[in-house]
């Protein structure tokens, strides 16, 4: 198989995700300034994780002062879809990828980024990789602070609206597979229904937001895995 | 109760989210074939970002009313397979328009 060596191509093949990467960072930007985080560790947050799930996930526990402990469960589960991500992207890399090029390209393996490289005939070079992640996390981090920097200058109107932006976005990524795939909407059904109890019970609603979206979470996937385990099939994961 | 400093909190969440992603990149050689954790691992991102949408979307603005109304336009667009951008950018301007109207009633 051949491999894509090229910086160039991996920088074009970037762009698009630097561009979903600005408004994406720049919803989380202004989520984190609306939940008292300041500028400066917003875009710490983004320049180090590179998780817009994992992120949005952290900030309420970090605001209502939860544990440190309860934060790494919560980016563990949110996260560990990344794992299997590693597991695939590690097969696709080439020849010219060193051990050390494997610590660096896996920070920046987020979900945009693996689908590219997934998506490249052949085997991916390291050249090729670096190019195709540089832009992305530039956007990324820029899109935090430029997102945490207006929503202190703003009119609340206009920062109100901007709030849903990026549960909009969650919207965007659930609502088309769950149209077309049967388990993934009962997955998505189970999911609200506990969140929603563990929101509106009292007691329950005293849990902290981490420790109830790992609840729900895992036990809706996990009823899913169950119910309506997924067909393996040689190209990877495809659903039934 | 002593309040974290922060830098931890970024400490944790950097190195957990870091190490996920490193770990088999860097060690595991060959595809996962265990058919449970790869199903569970296929369910995990659509049942996390339903639990962190719903339902904390209805409460992301000034109005549970104009929220309700970006939640449906983000709904619709995302049934027609809009992109990320497409669906979050029209959800906020039906948001915009609900409570510019409700701010005139």
């Amino acid at each position: 198989m051949t491999e894509q060596t090229s910086f160039i191509k991996g920088i074009k093949d970037g762009l698009p995700i630097c561009f979903g990467y600005l408004s994406v960072a720049f919803a989380f930007g202004i989520f984190s300034y609306e939940s008292s985080l300041s500028i400066l560790q917003a875009v710490l947050i983004s320049m180090t994780n590179v998780t817009s799930a994992g992120q949005l996930a952290a900030v309420p526990i970090i605001t209502s002062g939860g544990s440190l402990f309860e934060l790494a469960i919560a980016q563990f589960v949110i996260n560990l879809r990344y794992a299997l991500m590693s597991v695939s992207l590690s097969q696709k890399l080439g020849k010219t990828v060193s051990m050390a090029d494997r610590f660096i390209i896996s920070f920046m393996n987020t979900d945009e980024v693996f689908a590219v490289s997934s998506s490249n005939r052949g085997y991916v070079g390291r050249k090729y990789m670096y190019g195709l992640i540089l832009t992305p996390f530039l956007g990324w981090s820029v899109g935090t602070f430029l997102g945490a920097g207006a929503g202190n200058i703003l009119p609340a109107i206009i920062t109100s609206a901007l709030g849903i932006a990026i549960y909009a976005m969650f919207v965007a990524i659930v609502v088309p597979v769950a149209s077309e795939n049967k388990p993934t909407f009962y997955c998505v059904i189970i999911a609200v229904i506990l969140s929603c109890i563990f929101k509106f019970t009292p007691v329950l609603n005293k849990l902290q937001g981490g420790f109830v979206i790992i609840i729900c979470a895992v036990v809706a996937s996990v009823i899913m895995a169950i119910v309506s385990p997924i067909e393996i099939k040689e190209e990877g994961v495809k659903d039934e | 109760m002593n309040k974290i400093p922060f830098v931890f909190y970024l400490l944790t969440m950097a190195g957990v989210t870091y190490l996920i992603r490193m770990l088999p990149l860097v060690l595991i050689k060959k595809k996962i074939q265990n058919k449970f954790l790869l199903s569970f691992l296929y369910y995990i991102p659509y049942a996390v970002l339903s639990v962190m949408a719903i339902p904390a979307i209805f409460y992301s603005t000034s109005h549970t009313v104009s929220a309700l109304i970006g939640f449906f336009a983000a709904v619709v667009l995302a049934i027609r397979k809009k992109s990320l951008l497409t669906v979050a950018a029209a959800a906020c301007g039906a948001v915009l328009a609900a409570e510019i109207i409700i701010g005139c009633l």
